[in-house]
């Protein structure tokens, strides 16, 4: 094998400018994957981040059906206090979920006195909460009291909705709300803070305390209308709800039970990936789509340019493939010669593009260069890419620049020796 | 026992429309560490018969017997190992590898054809390429050495192997005449050592002198001169 590949590296020097030309294409072909790979990565990540960190957190856990009737914020599909602690039970004997919190979300009328006006309201755990969406903290602004995030008798209060009503930190709000059964109850709340808007749903949401969202609502047991979960690993969302749901599955089986006994409506549970909340989920996939031919455009390139290159070395070859041939040089090695320098291209190429990937990517981190997502300002690009994301395009460079060299290197095997040794 | 044995050898192939009779029922036996000349105009035949006892090509009819083997009906694969191992070819352009040295060329068929071990084929090399006198040249490229130099090298690469048959196409084609005289002398010096049967096609009267056979091709026909 060391053979061969002196002998191919030395007939790729035969030829520095072409080889150089070949080899400068695959590797500004990487370079381009490479820096969009981390470019988009960084955004989608970004974008995931706030969008999950602030607000929705990984997954969420449901009563059956109120996904689907999640504008109307019903009241009546609440999850029970019994079904609450199950799942609990089940978050909590799972060692890849970092933490949980139970909201109750409703829609209620919220007047600084002069005017009223409508808002959705969830109602929080704060340490729990903050657990689960650590960067809910930084979206407080102007905030009463900057060391806590939310009190008791205290509302964060949508920035928009602030300012429409004119209503300042530290002012006294009434919210008004009316409960499942129809009866309306109102509590007085002192604002601690303007919440900044996230683009998503629910980012227009104001805060209170879950025990005042609970009091003002008049539950009698501690009702829950969704837990946020929080998973060790994000990437693996979508395996660790596939493996939740089971779990959770069995409980409700106990449940339907228990509740058709007492006549009631059959109550499952849904869990639902983060994806599956928001339309935020189909950027990310444009973004893993937008990757993929990005990586079909390097496919071509390499493919090209490599078959281009090993296509014209054969025929400039062919007296002596020839000579080989005549002196007894096995079909397959002869393929091997003209594979070897197919690989020692892509490696070649694959081993440069990286470097200047990296480079590239480093440059552009060093850059600071920030963007904006909806509301959200002045959001720093961090570009970086997986290492296995390089192995992975590094790897498909080879192989294809392998493969660009079979068919070339297929016909130098096959060819007659005599018509070989004739050409001029 | 012969080394190389034709009967009612023949190969006719097509050009164009028209039926080409290149070898015409040839019989002729070639006996081991001989020096053997075809001689013949141009298109009389001498390189497809080179080619036959080479393994290159197919007879269309007839018996062929290279080193105890019916080459006949060798496979393209079969063929190769073949020639691999009992046949070494000098071509009249010298053909040597132009990204391999001297000796890295002399080396080729140890590590392409035959893979013998690194210590014992740097020994073999530098033996062979001392027998042809270019032991000094060893480090250079084809594009360094003269035609006489090249032709050298490639009668050393021919032999490394421990050929049995050389064939050699015209190889003094493109030299000058002192030169030629020189490479056929050393080719016979070589048959002298090794044992090794030299086959060579020329039309050069003076090179044809000092084969010890000849054999004529006329008109695809073979026969062989007194000498």
């Amino acid at each position: 094998m060391g053979n061969i590949l002196k002998i191919a590296a030395r007939n790729l020097l035969r030829y520095r400018r072409r080889t150089l030309l070949t080899s400068a294409l695959v590797v500004v072909g990487i370079v381009a994957v490479m820096v969009f790979v981390a470019v988009a990565g960084s955004f989608k990540a970004m974008m995931v981040g706030q969008i999950t960190d602030s607000m929705l957190g990984h997954a969420q856990i449901h009563r059956r059906g109120y996904v689907a009737s999640i504008e109307n914020l019903p009241l009546n599909m609440n999850m029970p206090q019994a079904m609450v602690e199950k799942v609990n039970a089940v978050l909590g004997a799972m060692a890849e979920i970092e933490a949980w919190a139970p909201r109750v979300k409703f829609g209620a009328g919220f007047s600084n006195f002069a005017e009223t006006t409508n808002i959705r309201i969830v109602g929080i755990e704060p340490r729990r909460e903050l657990a689960v969406t650590p960067l809910a903290a930084g979206r407080v602004r102007a905030a009463a009291d900057p060391a806590s995030f939310l009190k008791q008798g205290e509302v964060l209060v949508p920035e928009l909705l602030a300012r429409g009503m004119n209503v300042k930190v530290g002012a006294t709000v009434v919210l008004i709300a009316t409960n499942k059964d129809g009866s309306v109850n109102g509590k007085t709340f002192i604002v601690a803070g303007e919440l900044e808007s996230v683009t998503g749903p629910g980012g227009r949401d104001g805060y209170i305390h879950i025990d005042d969202a609970r009091e003002l609502l008049r539950m009698t047991a501690a009702e829950v209308s969704e837990i946020a979960v929080r998973f060790k690993n994000p990437a693996a969302t979508e395996r660790l709800v596939d493996a939740l749901a089971p779990a959770l599955g069995a409980m409700k089986g106990k449940d339907d039970k228990a509740k058709k006994k007492e006549g009631g409506a059959a109550a499952g549970i849904e869990v639902h990936p983060w994806q599956r909340l928001t339309p935020f989920a189909n950027i990310a996939n444009m973004i893993d789509l937008m990757t993929l031919f990005i990586k079909i455009m390097l496919v071509s390139i390499v493919l090209i340019s490599v078959m281009n290159v090993m296509v014209m070395a054969v025929y400039e070859r062919i007296r002596e493939i020839g000579t080989i041939s005549a002196i007894g040089t096995p079909p397959r090695r002869i393929l091997s010669l003209f594979l070897a320098e197919g690989l020692i291209l892509g490696v070649l190429g694959a081993l440069a593009g990286s470097i200047l990937s990296m480079a590239a990517i480093y440059g552009l981190g060093a850059a600071r260069i920030t963007f904006n997502f909806g509301q959200q300002q002045g959001l720093l690009l961090a570009p970086s890419i997986a290492p296995s994301d390089v192995a992975a395009i590094s790897l498909i460079v080879v192989l294809v620049a392998v493969l660009a060299s079979l068919q070339p290197a297929w016909k130098a095997s096959r060819m007659d020796p005599i018509e070989a040794l004739r050409h001029v | 026992m012969s080394l190389v044995s034709a009967s009612k050898l023949s190969k006719r192939y097509r050009a164009g429309d028209i039926e080409v009779d290149a070898i015409r029922d040839a019989e002729f036996v070639i006996e081991p560490a001989s020096f053997v000349c075809f001689v013949g105009p141009s298109g009389s035949g001498k390189s497809t018969l080179l080619n036959m006892i080479g393994c290159l090509d197919h007879p269309s009819s007839g018996t062929l017997r290279v080193v105890d083997t019916d080459v006949s009906g060798l496979d393209r694969r079969s063929a190769a190992d073949f020639r691999g191992r009992n046949i070494g070819f000098v071509f009249q352009d010298f053909n040597l590898l132009p990204v391999l040295t001297a000796a890295e060329n002399v080396e080729y068929p140890l590590v392409m054809v035959q893979r013998w071990p690194a210590n014992k084929r740097k020994q073999r090399v530098m033996a062979m390429l001392d027998a042809v006198g270019v032991a000094d040249q060893a480090a250079k490229y084809p594009g360094q050495l003269s035609g006489g130099q090249k032709q050298r090298v490639a009668i050393a690469r021919a032999l490394v192997a421990n050929s049995k048959l050389v064939l050699a196409d015209e190889p003094t084609a493109n030299l000058d005449h002192a030169t030629a005289i020189r490479i056929i002398e050393l080719m016979k010096s070589m048959r002298d050592g090794f044992g090794t049967t030299f086959v060579f096609s020329t039309h050069d009267p003076k090179v044809m002198a000092e084969a010890e056979v000849i054999f004529t091709l006329e008109d695809g026909r073979v026969a062989r001169n007194a000498h």
